[in-house]
């Protein structure tokens, strides 16, 4: 049981800082923070926590709840960095061969985590019953061809959201062959539609590394600062996630920043309809606040060049933020991937290095003031064309995600909005709230609660409206367990797997439910 | 006619794509699959030749393919690819001449994709046209079958490679044997039928659909600013509701998706509430009791802010829609038409009534 709600602290780690709010029952802000992210995830979290302790002048413990948001899964993704390489089995063949596992992968990002992909015999009809039997002995020689590279496992069977039979077998042989080693089931992660299913069983794999870093540094920062607050992760729908979760499904995670920065926007600005223009040291998320909502994928989402089938956010992400490097390439001056990330105080120019970076360029540009030193003018040229480069790019985004010609006010927040000039484009309002710098985490701390109820129901002694019903009380009262306000506690999700052709017509139900933590 | 264009390339894939979802009219299938399995037999086999009948000589073979079961079984049991060298190895046996060209059953979802990707596999060239000008759920529903043309002899493979030759006394038996073995081939199976030689076939012919397609989807992706008047100069578009899909309820029985939709209106269309019908395809949208349109036009769910369609094994709980239905191909539309694809085809006991007349009403 959680304790009583009284003060709660948001941290958003991302690229390059880590930003801490303190808020109150209230929704009141007490206090923010920014600090540098570190490389060891505990030193940078501890330090936000023992800032926002003494800024707001609160006794720690009055501090119950630890809401945090990072990006630092989708980072490892979006910059190919420490990723697991992943053994990726497929079992379905001889079906699915026409379409081989990863193969709308970016090639880079394909190699980085692939340790071999291999299409099995095996998997499920909708009924229920093998396709064919299951290649046992092919898998076990695969698994120990691999063994030597592969660091975690992905396993997608097909119909597993059906009959889980032999991603299980599967699993138990992993574990004889290859012993302890990180291994994500398909149908524990995603519905119906192979491909994505697969994508984000092996995503997830690949960031199990990352989310146990993350869980580490978040528990100990808690220790060190001798805090008893519950602590959570927030993931794609801007709902919260114990540590348990993070550690077996990090893949959730991803899109959480963006959920955090698009609903602390429209808590900044109390506008309902915007387009909020997230950008952080190593990349900016662009996202359209619809009715006071996100605008949710209605088609497969892409991450990092790959398609999941998760409910998220409405996104276009591209690799432009503070600590951006800007290169003069052969065909002119080019702007990212690549960013010094939190090495911003030592890499960048006005601190002294010597890689020319966008928030330099901002500096030179006198849209911020930061640094130590002023930038060397041989860097002029090549800073003012990366900075408009940079705008561009912005704004081309900006223009993907505006989709009706009706005009609507752009938000920008993030610490690397300084990045933007003062006014947006000609014919748009550009709002820059007031604490515009730490939005993300204010999302985290107001983040809701949920619950969920994935139940397989019989259909006949039960209408399906009866069903619908039963399942739709079970999610709420699973969310008010967890702590949701049960005055406030709604449906935000209803899905359906249809199971057809069994004698006794059965359906699959996933539903979930979430409210703002109770102030009870 | 002439069709605008004459190869499919990669490039092509993804704008066929879109083209597919928008006419297919809620089912199909995503054609996401079948995106991947054409650019994957693309990228090995090379471009496929897009032609007109005119191009290939009178007594040349066609095969019609396409896959015939349940969307949702589909996007998980994907097929193995060879399935189409033992449709084009079972007709040229049993009729004693090579494949000359293949062609889309329908242009809709992904039996819109999965032609170009067995061409190419097969080498073999695609006709410029269908036999639906959208997707429809049963196989008797294809224009051959108001020309007397038998849908017979057609086979049937799936990815086991187990093949069944069907030779039945007429296209209803044909739909009831072949949905009976997909049926025991869980769920789905990949197909060709009305083998018809190229003279034969440019009676049911609905031509250059597959060009179509490609331009929607062009025209959708190259909108600037509103997707859907880009979209309304290609076809003729008539929007009937802007809402959130608030239902949605979907069962899988002999074959098919069958089930419902609920969409309340949204901005201008506040407090309108329509109910949309599908068996695979959308059949009939319901105002108060009332039918705003059905089949044979065309009725797609389109996202509101991007203007592609929706497959119905997609529709979601929450997602911001523009319910639009656009004129089905004449053919249809006769009588005999009717009869075959009509809403009393799908057992909805109301008349047809085409929807630029029901357009003009409501408007």
């Amino acid at each position: 049981m959680p304790g009583l709600l009284d003060l709660r602290v948001g941290i958003d780690v991302g690229g390059t800082n880590t930003d801490a709010v303190i808020l109150d029952r209230n929704d009141r802000l007490l206090g923010k923070t920014k600090t540098p992210t570190t490389a060891d995830v505990t030193g940078g979290i501890s330090k936000a926590f023992e800032q926002i302790i003494a800024v707001s002048n609160q006794p720690r413990e009055r501090i119950t709840h630890v809401m945090l948001g990072t990006t630092h899964a989708t980072n490892a993704i979006l910059e190919r960095r420490d990723l697991l390489k992943v053994a990726v089995i497929r079992i379905g063949a001889p079906a699915t061969c026409s379409i081989p596992p990863l193969i709308e992968w970016p090639r880079d990002l394909r190699e980085c985590v692939s340790a071999g992909e291999i299409i099995i015999e095996g998997g499920s009809e909708l009924t229920g019953e093998p396709i064919v039997k299951f290649d046992t002995e092919a898998f076990k020689v695969f698994l120990e061809s691999v063994q030597d590279v592969a660091q975690a496992v992905s396993v997608t069977s097909v119909f597993s959201p059906v009959c889980a039979d032999h991603e299980f077998e599967a699993e138990a042989i992993v574990k004889e062959v290859l012993g302890q080693i990180p291994i994500t089931l398909s149908g524990t992660i995603g519905s119906l539609g192979l491909l994505e299913r697969e994508n984000a069983c092996v995503l997830n794999s690949a960031l199990i590394g990352v989310a146990r870093h993350v869980v580490e540094g978040l528990v100990s920062a808690i220790q060190r600062n001798n805090l008893f607050a519950t602590a959570f992760l927030t993931q794609n729908d801007g709902t919260l996630m114990s540590l348990d979760s993070v550690l077996r499904f990090p893949v959730l995670t991803i899109g959480s920043g963006p959920a955090n920065s698009m609903r602390g926007a429209a808590y900044l600005t109390k506008l309902r309809n915007a387009v909020v223009i997230d950008i952080g040291g190593t990349s900016t998320d662009i996202g359209l606040l619809f009715n006071g909502f996100p605008r949710e994928s209605t088609t497969p989402v892409n991450i990092g060049g790959v398609r999941t089938n998760f409910r998220m956010p409405d996104l276009v992400s591209i690799a432009v933020g503070g600590g951006t490097v800007v290169t003069q390439g052969s065909f002119g001056v080019e702007v990212g991937p690549t960013s010094v990330g939190y090495r911003i105080i030592e890499k960048s120019l006005v601190f002294g290095g010597d890689i020319p970076t966008l928030s330099d360029a901002a500096v030179l540009a006198e849209r911020l003031q930061m640094g130590v030193k002023p930038v060397d003018l041989k860097y002029e040229d090549l800073l003012r064309q990366g900075l408009r480069k940079a705008e561009e790019m912005i704004w081309d985004a900006c223009s993907e995600v505006q989709t009706s010609k009706e005009p609507v006010p752009y938000v920008v927040v993030g610490g690397g909005s300084v990045l933007l000039p003062e006014t947006g484009l000609d014919d748009v309002v550009l709002y820059r709230p007031e604490h515009f710098d730490v939005a993300n985490a204010i999302g985290a701390a107001i983040a809701s609660v949920s619950g969920q109820v994935d139940k397989v129901y019989k259909v006949g002694k039960l209408s399906r409206d009866e069903i619908l019903e039963d399942a739709k009380r079970g999610a709420i009262d699973e969310a008010i367990l967890a702590g949701s306000d049960p005055s406030l506690t709604e449906i935000i999700d209803i899905e359906e797997v249809p199971m057809a052709y069994l004698t006794e017509p059965v359906i699959r139900i996933r539903v979930k439910a979430a409210g703002p933590l109770s102030q009870l | 006619m002439k069709s605008a264009i004459d190869l499919i390339e990669e490039d092509d894939l993804e704008d066929l794509a879109v083209g597919c979802t928008v006419l297919a009219g809620g089912g199909g299938g995503d054609p996401r699959v079948g995106l991947l399995m054409a650019q994957h037999a693309i990228r090995n086999n090379g471009p496929v030749r897009l032609i007109q009948l005119s191009d290939l000589s009178a007594d040349d073979l066609v095969v019609p393919v396409g896959m015939i079961g349940a969307p949702t079984v589909m996007i998980e049991k994907i097929p193995n690819g060879n399935e189409s060298k033992v449709i084009c190895k079972v007709l040229e046996k049993r009729l004693g001449k090579p494949v000359a060209a293949l062609m889309p059953l329908e242009m809709g979802g992904l039996n819109g994709m999965l032609p170009v990707a067995w061409a190419s596999l097969n080498r073999l060239p695609m006709v410029d046209g269908d036999l639906m000008g959208r997707a429809f759920p049963e196989l008797q529903m294809c224009t051959p079958h108001l020309y007397g043309i038998p849908s017979w002899p057609g086979v049937l493979v799936d990815e086991r490679m187990q093949s069944i030759l069907i030779e039945s006394s007429d296209d209803f038996w044909f739909e009831k044997l072949a949905r009976t073995a997909v049926t025991a081939l869980g769920g789905c199976g990949c197909a060709g039928f009305y083998p018809m030689t190229a003279e034969v076939a440019a009676l049911p012919l609905i031509p250059n659909t597959v060009s179509l397609a490609i331009q929607i989807g062009a025209a959708i992706r190259n909108a600037e600013g509103d997707p859907f008047s880009a979209l309304d100069q290609v076809i003729a578009t008539y929007p009937l509701i802007r809402g959130k899909v608030v239902d949605v309820e979907r069962r899988t029985t002999g074959g098919f998706v069958r089930g419902a939709a609920t969409i309340e209106g949204l901005e201008s269309d506040r407090g309108r509430v329509v109910r949309i019908e599908f068996q695979n395809e959308n059949l009939i949208v319901l105002e108060d009791g009332k039918p705003l349109a059905s089949v044979p036009d065309i009725i797609t769910l389109l996202d509101l802010h991007t203007a592609k369609g929706i497959v119905t094994e997609h529709i979601r709980f929450g997602q911001r829609v523009v319910l639009a239905a656009f004129r089905s191909p004449e053919q249809w539309r006769s009588a005999e038409g009717l009869k075959v694809v009509g809403p009393r085809a799908f057992g909805h006991e109301i008349e047809y009534s085409p929807i630029e007349e029901n357009y003009a009403r409501i408007a």
